[in-house]
């Protein structure tokens, strides 16, 4: 229904200070498209967003739009729409208000004001809030009334600045969701913020993982879940089990194999590694196995230090003759102190250029 | 932070001693109670008291005073006189102070040492800077100087008439105004201006339809407080005013009566009137406040609930 965009481009850079918050972040977000900024506090995420929507001036840089420069646009005549990490509703309107602000703004007559509010109330699922004010609404109910306020313009683009961050986990889970029925319902063009990962990969048909400013790695949620690119990606997605190691061969199908001290390691590697390069083989706790087999290429042997109940799992860490520890989450309890084998199966096993001063093994 | 801090430290705060305390509540209160009485009520009573009882106190209790001063047309007129330095004074300080505030909301470039310029006229006092404004806008002041000096005939007259009164109290009362409003502005979540902005809304509409409704209480609460002091204008209108004459106030009338013609009783009628005049003052304010919130237009303030 909305006004469909074709494409989103930009290279934005932006400097506070002598500090480079954005560092020539570059991005073409397509039409209908749900894309997600991931990365850590303080990383420029809410700057990047806030740039796009013209709220602040880029230091240097272009946005296009269609082929449409906009970056001189300011705020209002960009026809985007944003939701707000502290939703940033009008404390002196009422719900009906709030929504209808933008409405008014663009000049609609009355009755179609009100009809359409309804409408949207009805989309959030809050219908009856009209003439409470936001102070008394939960945070999840103003979190619905600030995403029907920027959704009641109909806009070319839709913005999230961490919306479910203030959220309990409950509730983020239920909206995460409503999210994602309204952007495959309306047929929304979506950018998101978030440092969640889990909500970055459910989500997002494209996750921008951030660092410093800059892009570290763009693509699909399975693609950064899987196959991350370096050690940043790798750590910020959960991989917990690191391997410094020297690559010893590789086939052409992708497999690396290299050794780390007495131990042999296969895995894919994320870019060709050349025999003799430095490499870094990481593993997800989740994908650790217990194993009775031999030690060999990519089984090692440890003792238990600390298991951990979660309820259905436990967490081990298990501390190898090296002295590294590996943490491994298995189904079935395993007594503390007892030696056990573990098994990095080669599939699951990425192989990584080790960089120095950059990501650093974590 | 200071909030955040107090936040965090609250729920602690209330494990165990908010409940002794809740009894001695109202002990607590007796300091600051009897504070209140003995050196407020008690004075003000006695000044009631003091002003229907002329004519060196014999005779019972009459109204003498205050007909005396009504029908005087000398003395009734200090309240048109104090009204019409009050009034536009008040609306200029809170209008410019206002706008100063506004557009210094989101800080700006040496904003410290604007600030600190801006409160050393409260921490100077009435004298000095009535002093100050004697040497600088007087007749022989440096503004004139160089006004003559650009070839002007005659120096202007800025200062022991209404003008110099005017001046006066603006230098002092627009710093307290400013910093009250742009505490208040300030605090409002730059959030809200975005999400207009981002909604459609040009800079004025940002401010009509968002930021003005959420200022008006404390523009209000600041209007109130700056006519208060200004109608009770004393050291400026006689320092840097006409006090025989287009400055003669209502205060000074007072301070004839005490200590001019030692007639207490005359004087404290006259403070009671003037008393009156700024609750008066007061309450049609505190009405138009109320007045904005019923019609929605302030429900919510930004500092206040
Ligand atoms: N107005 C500003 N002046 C100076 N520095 C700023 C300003 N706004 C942001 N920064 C800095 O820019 C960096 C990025 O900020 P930004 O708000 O974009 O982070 P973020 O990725 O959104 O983080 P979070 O997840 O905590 O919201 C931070 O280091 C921050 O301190
Ligand atoms: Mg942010």
């Amino acid at each position: 229904m909305a006004e469909q965009i074709g494409s989103l481009h930009f290279r934005l850079t932006k400097r506070f200070g002598g500090k480079t918050v954005l560092d020539d972040f570059a991005l073409e977000v397509r039409g209908r498209e749900f894309v997600t900024f991931l990365g850590p506090s303080g990383c420029g995420k809410s700057t990047a967003l806030n740039l796009l929507a013209g709220l602040i001036p880029p230091s240097a840089g272009e946005i296009w739009l269609d082929g449409t420069r906009i970056d001189g646009l300011p705020p209002e005549r960009r026809g985007f729409g944003m939701v707000f990490q502290n939703y940033a509703l009008f404390p002196h309107l009422t719900v009906f208000q709030n929504i209808a602000f933008g409405l008014e703004l663009r000049g609609w007559p009355r009755a179609e004001i009100a009809g359409r509010v309804r409408q949207m109330l009805d989309l959030v699922q809050l219908p009856g809030f009209e003439d409470r004010y936001p102070g008394q609404l939960s945070g999840g109910q103003q979190q619905r009334v600030a995403i029907a306020r920027a959704l009641v313009i109909q806009p070319r683009l839709l913005l999230l600045d961490e919306p479910l961050s203030n959220l309990d986990a409950k509730l983020r889970l239920e909206m995460r969701t409503e999210i994602k029925r309204l952007h495959a319902d309306l047929g929304l063009t979506c950018i998101y913020v978030t440092h969640d990962q889990a909500e970055a990969l459910s989500l997002s048909d494209r996750v921008v993982v951030m660092r410093e400013g800059r892009v570290m790695q763009a693509g699909t949620p399975a693609e950064i879940h899987d196959r991350p690119q370096n050690l940043f990606v790798a750590d910020f997605m959960g991989y917990r089990n690191f391997f410094s190691l020297t690559v010893t061969g590789g086939d052409p199908d992708g497999t690396v194999v290299g050794r780390a001290g007495p131990l042999t390691l296969a895995g894919r590697g994320a870019a060709p590694l050349p025999p003799g390069a430095a490499g870094v083989a990481a593993v997800r706790p989740e994908d650790v196995a217990v194993t009775g087999e031999p030690p060999g290429p990519n089984v090692l042997r440890g003792r238990v230090r600390l298991t951990e109940y979660l309820g259905r799992e436990y967490d081990l860490e298990v501390i190898l003759d090296s002295g590294q520890t590996v943490k491994a989450r298995v189904a079935q309890p395993v007594a503390v102190g007892s030696t056990v084998g573990l098994r990095l199966p080669a599939e699951r096993v990425v192989i990584l250029l080790s960089e120095d001063g950059g990501g650093g093994i974590p | 932070m200071r909030t955040e801090a107090a936040a965090a430290a609250a729920p602690l705060a209330k494990v165990r001693p908010a409940r002794r305390l809740e009894g001695a509540g109202p002990a607590l209160l007796v300091p600051s109670a009897l504070y209140v009485l003995v050196m407020f009520v008690y004075p003000f009573c006695y000044g009631v008291y003091l002003s229907l009882r002329p004519g060196k106190g014999e005779g019972g209790l009459s109204v003498a005073n205050y007909l005396a001063f009504f029908l005087d047309p000398w003395q009734a007129r200090t309240i048109w006189v104090t009204l019409s330095l009050a009034v536009p004074n008040t609306v200029l300080t809170v209008l410019l102070a206002l706008t100063v505030a506004y557009v210094m909301r989101r800080g700006i470039w040496l904003e410290r040492t604007i600030t600190t310029l801006l409160v050393l006229p409260i921490a100077l006092g009435t004298v000095l800077v009535a002093e100050g404004i004697n040497g600088f806008y007087g007749p022989k002041g440096w503004l004139n100087q160089l006004l003559l000096m650009a070839g002007l005939p005659d120096p202007i007259r800025l200062t022991h008439n209404y003008t110099g009164v005017m001046i006066a109290l603006f230098v002092q009362h627009f710093p307290f105004c400013f910093l009250m409003l742009l505490g208040y502005i300030s605090g409002i979540d730059p959030a809200l201006e975005h999400a207009a902005r981002v909604l459609g809304a040009r800079p004025w509409d940002v401010f009509r339809r968002v930021l003005w409704p959420l200022i008006a209480p404390g523009a209000a609460i600041a209007f109130a407080l700056v006519f208060v002091m200004n109608f009770g204008v004393f050291p400026s209108a006689v320092l840097v005013g006409q006090p025989a004459g287009a400055t003669r106030t209502i205060a000074i009338a007072a301070y004839q009566q005490a200590f001019e013609h030692y007639d207490m009783s005359m004087a404290s009628a006259i403070a009671v009137i003037m008393g009156a005049g700024q609750l008066v003052g007061l309450i049609i304010v505190l009405l138009l406040r109320g007045r904005l919130a019923a019609t929605g237009v302030a429900t919510m303030g930004a500092g206040k609930r």
